[in-house]
């Protein structure tokens, strides 16, 4: 593969640094546990299902969270997608019941999630004992941040061991529940979604900013 | 409308059309315009784009944030009922589970078929596109020229509305004046791409061809144009084309249309060829097999009524297969009897052979320049706009690039509709120590989104002898029908081209500026080639050619030993050029069908 080479050189490609190994993958990210959690009841929607209607978590299949999961998970929205300038934080659009809708999925794509969820918690719950706390929403703000921060690094060094796949799973859930709700795409900047009678691709500041012409 | 149930059919139709689809529907829309009888039969339920698709739905609408499940594989919104992968109760095998060795097979069980989500592309197939073995020494030649399909080409991207650019470049044909509709301006990136392409590397990036009405269609003209001195025809096609609206740039084509501004089969051509009053629709019918007399004519099809597991048999002076193309090789393979014991079409042992699909590959890059771009609308006509024909061909005919297929580049860019992946999307390129998250993930995310670009390479693929399906041994369906076993191997030639795809996408990302995750897949192809069927673009198995000998079907898509039976489908394509093959499918199923009727009407068949 000489060919190959010379492609390479004349190329140069520049590189993202530490992250050559952590391209996102869609569907990767599995978490590899088999601490196997009580299988969730209820169907799924079947290959035929209404499309118009309008679905809330629980709808279609019963959720999980105990009161406490559920208490935790809203604590985590708000230190993986919190309140800022520009936004709101997630908990406040509700991603924690979404977190729960999809760990309660009754299909096999779910199951890691739901395993590793589950067992992530209780986790935390065990890492505020070992910090002398009942649980970990009875910890202060910044002993929860430190707690996700050390995950984080963890996630990123290893994807597949527990703990760190727990949060990077988790971070997943939560960042992407926030940006598939209307208030997360506005916050991303994204300004579709809406009928035009004519398309008239972007505007002279945006040619500007990239120093082209304006199109024919 | 007639929508019929299995006891309401009639006697007997001119035509028995098993399928929806891009084929079927094409057939089934010119016959009924012609003022023949005909039966379309089709495995799934009625649809209705105008009511049941959701077009502006955001994903926390959805279950699971619209994401793909088993019942639902291209995700919730997706306008793809009973379709996937793996359908349960009918199944298909492959003959090893090898790396890359397996055949993927998506199957799409609604009227109109994968009409209904699919991505639009229009392009045609070039002139040497026709003339593989000759001009490369492999694969097949077809027993057509492109200036014989031409004149179909042009009709059908005038019925079902496609815009694009006529930019005279070799092997990659312009339409006839007026015929594409205008293409729409382009975002941002690809801008960038085209200028930095263009620049560095002397390559065009140009706009793609898609059945997307970026205005909307003549209705005073196109009409007599394609059903000269038929007054009636002119008429349904006019009311037609006045109920598709153009297209309001937004909103996802894959989730379905609701005004008619991209083409599917029950817009374009069931809706109309309904109201002729000669078109019977027959949903919830699977069929089996095509029966045939002591001639060797085709009488028509037996098919199971899904709803309560009855056989019938619906009868007719010709039958059209256009079941898809590798449920079409199945029904021939079924239809065994004491004239064909083989199957229909397979003295030769033909039937199966020559499967193909396009040679995929992709990569991807972050684009510093479109860092912070100024907000705006970038969605434009959702989904595909640019692309780069293959422009290597004299280097390609020469055997200087040491493969014999070319192949297209999609580019991919866009501040798109985020999905439950746009959480983690930006984890490549963020700053932070850890996988990011809290204030600066919502920093970097503001940042980087909407800065990625992905290009995505479709290649030739020459019919082979190593890529077939045939009946699998023991194994069958839900209704007992014996179901298909494929074998599939990537050949050292389709590696080569992957590897040239790679290094071409590298060298536009890095024209434009990209910063990389990964190195491409120049050393391990097979690494990088989308699996068989992946593509979606499988043909084959029913080739056509010069000699009875070593094809199936004639340059009329009949069947060379029963005339009275037509494939209307991809199973008739005697390779996979570098563009997709639905345009093309119903260029070829518009020219069967009208010698298919002048067959009857000289009473040959
Ligand atoms: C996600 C996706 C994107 C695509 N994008 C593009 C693109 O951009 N450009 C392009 O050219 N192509 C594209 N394609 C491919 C395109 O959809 C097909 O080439 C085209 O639909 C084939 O038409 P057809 O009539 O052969 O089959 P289909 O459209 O599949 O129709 C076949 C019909 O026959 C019915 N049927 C099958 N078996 C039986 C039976 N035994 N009895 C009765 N009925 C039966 C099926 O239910 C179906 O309705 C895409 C496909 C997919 C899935
Ligand atoms: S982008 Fe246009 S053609 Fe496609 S679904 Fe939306 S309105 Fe229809």
């Amino acid at each position: 593969m000489s060919e190959m080479k010379r492609i390479d050189r004349r190329v140069a490609l520049k590189w993202i640094s530490s992250a050559a190994a952590s391209m996102p993958l869609i569907g990767s990210g599995q978490d590899a546990s088999s601490d196997s959690a009580k299988a969730p009841g209820g169907k799924g929607y079947g290959p035929d299902p209404d499309l118009q209607r309008v679905y809330q978590p629980g709808d279609l299949w019963p959720l999980t969270f105990s009161d406490a999961q559920r208490a935790t998970m809203i604590v985590l929205c708000d230190l993986i997608m919190p309140t800022d300038d520009t936004s709101p934080s997630a908990s406040s659009l509700g991603v924690h019941d979404f977190v729960d809708e999809w760990i309660s999925s009754p299909y096999p794509g779910q199951k890691t999630d739901r395993n590793a969820i589950l067992k992530g918690l209780d986790w935390l719950d065990e890492e505020a004992g070992r910090q002398g706390e009942k649980d970990f929403v009875s910890l202060d703000g910044n002993a929860q941040f430190a707690i996700c921060r050390d995950l984080s690094i963890l996630a990123k060094k290893d994807r597949k061991a527990f703990p760190g796949s727990f949060f990077r799973r988790l971070r997943d859930l939560i960042a992407g529940g926030y940006y598939t709700t209307p208030e997360g795409m506005k916050d991303l900047g994204y300004r579709g979604n809406v009928a035009v009678a004519e398309w008239t691709g972007p505007p002279p500041e945006v040619l500007a900013k990239l120093g082209l012409e304006p199109q024919a | 409308m007639p929508v019929i149930a299995p006891e309401d059919l009639k006697e007997s139709y001119d035509a028995v059309i098993i399928g929806s689809g891009a084929g079927g529907g094409q057939v089934a829309y010119l016959m009924a315009m012609e003022g023949l009888k005909v039966l379309v039969i089709e495995a799934g339920r009625m649809v209705d784009p105008t009511r049941e698709v959701a077009m502006f739905h955001t994903p926390n609408m959805a279950p699971l944030r619209a994401e793909s499940t088993p019942d639902k594989q291209y995700g919730f919104y997706d306008h793809s009922v009973e379709s996937g992968w793996e359908m349960p109760g009918e199944p298909y095998t492959n003959a090893s589970d090898a790396e890359k060795r397996e055949f993927f097979w998506w199957r799409q069980r609604m009227m109109g078929g994968r009409t209904n989500h699919w991505g639009r592309v229009s392009l045609r197939n070039g002139p040497y596109d026709f003339e593989t073995r000759t001009r490369q020494g492999v694969g097949l030649d077809w027993p057509i020229s492109y200036d014989e399909l031409a004149p179909y080409y042009d009709k059908v991207e005038m019925i079902a509305g496609i815009f694009g650019a006529n930019e005279g470049m070799e092997n990659s044909p312009d339409s006839s004046p007026g015929v594409l509709l205008p293409p729409p301006k382009f975002r941002a990136g690809e801008l960038l791409a085209r200028d930095r392409a263009k620049k560095k590397l002397g390559l065009e990036v140009v706009p793609v061809h898609r059945a997307v009405l970026t205005k909307t269609q003549d209705a005073d003209r196109v009409p007599a144009k394609l059903h000269p001195s038929n007054a009636k025809a002119q008429k349904l096609l006019a009311e037609n084309m006045r109920m598709r609206a153009k297209c309001f740039f937004a909103t996802d084509c894959h989730r379905g249309c609701a005004i008619g501004a991209a083409f599917d089969s029950m817009t374009v051509f069931l809706r109309p060829a309904l109201k002729t009053g000669n078109l019977d629709v027959l949903p919830n019918a699977m069929a089996r097999e095509v029966t045939v007399n002591d001639e060797g004519k085709a009488t028509g099809v037996i098919f199971i009524d899904k709803v309560n597991g009855g056989e019938h048999h619906a009868k007719g002076r010709t039958v059209v297969l256009a079941a898809s193309s590798q449920e079409s090789v199945r029904l021939l393979l079924n239809s065994k009897s004491k004239t064909f014991p083989e199957g229909i079409g397979n003295a030769n042992g033909k039937v199966g052979k020559y499967l193909t699909d396009s040679v995929s590959s992709s990569f991807s890059a972050q684009i510093p320049a479109l860092e912070n771009l100024p907000l705006h609308n970038e969605d434009g006509v959702v989904g595909q706009q640019a692309y780069l024909p293959f422009q290597k061909v004299k280097e390609l005919l020469a055997g200087k690039l040491g493969f014999s297929g070319g192949y297209k580049l999609l580019t991919v860019s866009g501040r798109k509709l985020p999905s439950l992946s746009t959480g983690k999307s930006f984890d490549a390129v963020s700053e932070a120590e850890g996988i990011p998250f809290g204030k600066q993930l919502k920093e970097e995310a503001r940042r980087y989104y909407g800065s990625f670009q992905g290009i995505g390479g479709q290649g030739a693929m020459a019919a082979n002898d190593d890529c077939f399906a045939e009946l699998d041994p023991e194994k069958k369906d839900r209704w007992g029908i014996p179901v298909l076993r494929f074998h599939w191997k990537f050949s050292d030639d389709e590696l080569k081209q992957v590897v040239h795809q790679q290094e071409t996408m590298a060298a536009i990302l890095d024209a434009m500026g990209g910063r990389f995750t990964r190195p491409p897949d120049t050393e391990d192809p097979l690494k990088a080639v989308k699996e068989g069927g992946k593509t979606i673009h499988e043909v084959g198995g029913a080739v056509m050619g010069k000699k009875a000998a070593d094809s199936v079907t004639d340059r009329w898509s009949r069947v060379w030993e029963v005339p009275n039976l037509i494939v209307a489908d991809g199973a008739v394509f005697p390779g996979t050029a570098d563009k997709n093959p639905t345009l093309t499918i119903m260029a070829l199923a518009w020219r069967a069908a009208e010698r298919l009727m002048e067959d009857m009407k000289r009473g040959d068949v």
